[in-house]
């Protein structure tokens, strides 16, 4: 059997592409990803997208990961030229809409880093939903100060 | 034959008047900035560089300075704005020697000059990271209208805090705030149009 060089390289790339997307129930967590950390900074963020085609709403309500002392859901405003960075006890996702963690809004906290986070490496987060119940992700890490996941 | 000289005449003269006039109202807009009823942006800071020396903003008199102030424990804002300095100083190329960025940390209990160094290393090394004692840092904040705040209790406290890049002329008075949200093209425009 003869397979095609172009045909192998895009079956690949999606599955590399699919590799990133994990789904619960109505729920699909597309592209964990963090910064490299600088320094010897303790702290870092995840973003991620969740869509929920579901019928009814879901919250995401805890996260966890090996790599940090403690994990918190936090949301981040900018009003009157003042950052203010808020821990909240949830995520909500309404049905049929998605919810878009990314540099400059909401985010997942890692606090107290067992050991930087550099670029290329990959972590596994566990996320809690109200209804759908826990599920892991892949969090792969981009460089810093990325504003979008540049692998 | 005549004729054509004074028009020729008029349309020069005619042109020199209209470049006065424009320069002359951008000379205003621009003093206008530095008007004693603005409130004043900037002024003396006495702080500690990423290698423990003591400066001042004599210290970088001569070059343009993109001052922003965070914090190390900062996981998504001050690596933003970081990001695009070093993006925007990329962008600049030779102009980028003109321009001194600073990072001065507003949580000094926890960013000593070795934290600093690090962290700024991390984005680009042409980007100096200052700190100092807690009466120093709020002198310096007090400067420049930055508002700061610590937010909960114990070692995982975090901090709100102003976010704006603040530009100074090589004489160090204040030209302008950029928005955070600016991309390092956005940055280097900016810059290229004070130089």
């Amino acid at each position: 059997m003869r397979v095609h060089l172009p045909v192998l390289i895009l079956l690949c790339s999606l599955s590399a592409a699919a590799a990133q997307d994990t789904k619960i129930g109505d729920l699909l967590i597309a592209s964990p990803w963090a910064r490299a950390t600088p320094g010897a900074a303790p702290t870092g963020a995840v973003y991620l997208r969740i869509e929920n085609h579901g019928a009814s709403g879901d919250k995401l309500v805890a996260a966890a990961a090996p790599v940090a002392d403690s994990v918190m859901l936090h949301t981040q405003v900018v009003k009157n030229g003042v950052a203010q960075m808020r821990p909240v006890d949830g995520i909500d996702i309404a049905a049929g809409t998605a919810a878009e963690l990314k540099p400059g809004g909401s985010h997942i906290m890692l606090m107290g880093l067992h050991q930087p986070l550099r670029k290329s490496d990959v972590f596994p987060l566990t996320l809690t939903f109200e209804h759908a119940g826990k599920l892991e992700v892949q969090v792969y890490v981009s460089s810093v100060g990325a504003t979008r996941p540049d692998n | 034959m005549k004729a054509s000289v004074a028009a020729i005449a008029c349309v020069g003269i005619a042109s020199i008047l209209a470049i006065a006039i424009v320069v002359g109202w951008y000379h205003a807009e621009y003093l206008g900035v530095d008007a004693p009823s603005a409130p004043a942006i900037g002024g003396p800071f006495f702080l500690v560089d990423d290698n423990g020396n003591a400066v001042t903003d004599q210290t970088y008199h001569g070059k343009w300075l993109l001052i922003y102030f965070g914090y190390t424990f900062c996981p998504d804002a001050c690596p933003t704005a970081l990001n695009a300095v070093a993006a925007a100083l990329d962008a600049l190329g030779q102009d980028a020697a003109r321009v001194q960025p600073l990072f001065i940390t507003i949580d000094p209990e926890r960013d000593t000059p070795a934290v600093m160094k690090e962290y700024v290393a991390a984005f680009d090394n042409r980007i100096v990271g200052l700190t100092g004692n807690p009466e120093q840092i709020a002198a310096a904040a007090r400067a420049y209208r930055v508002y700061y705040r610590r937010v909960g209790s114990g070692s995982d406290y975090t901090m709100d805090h102003t976010v704006l890049l603040y530009i100074m002329d090589p004489n160090g008075r204040f030209s302008g705030f950029l928005s955070h949200d600016l991309t390092a093209e956005e940055i280097a425009g900016k810059l290229k149009s004070l130089f």
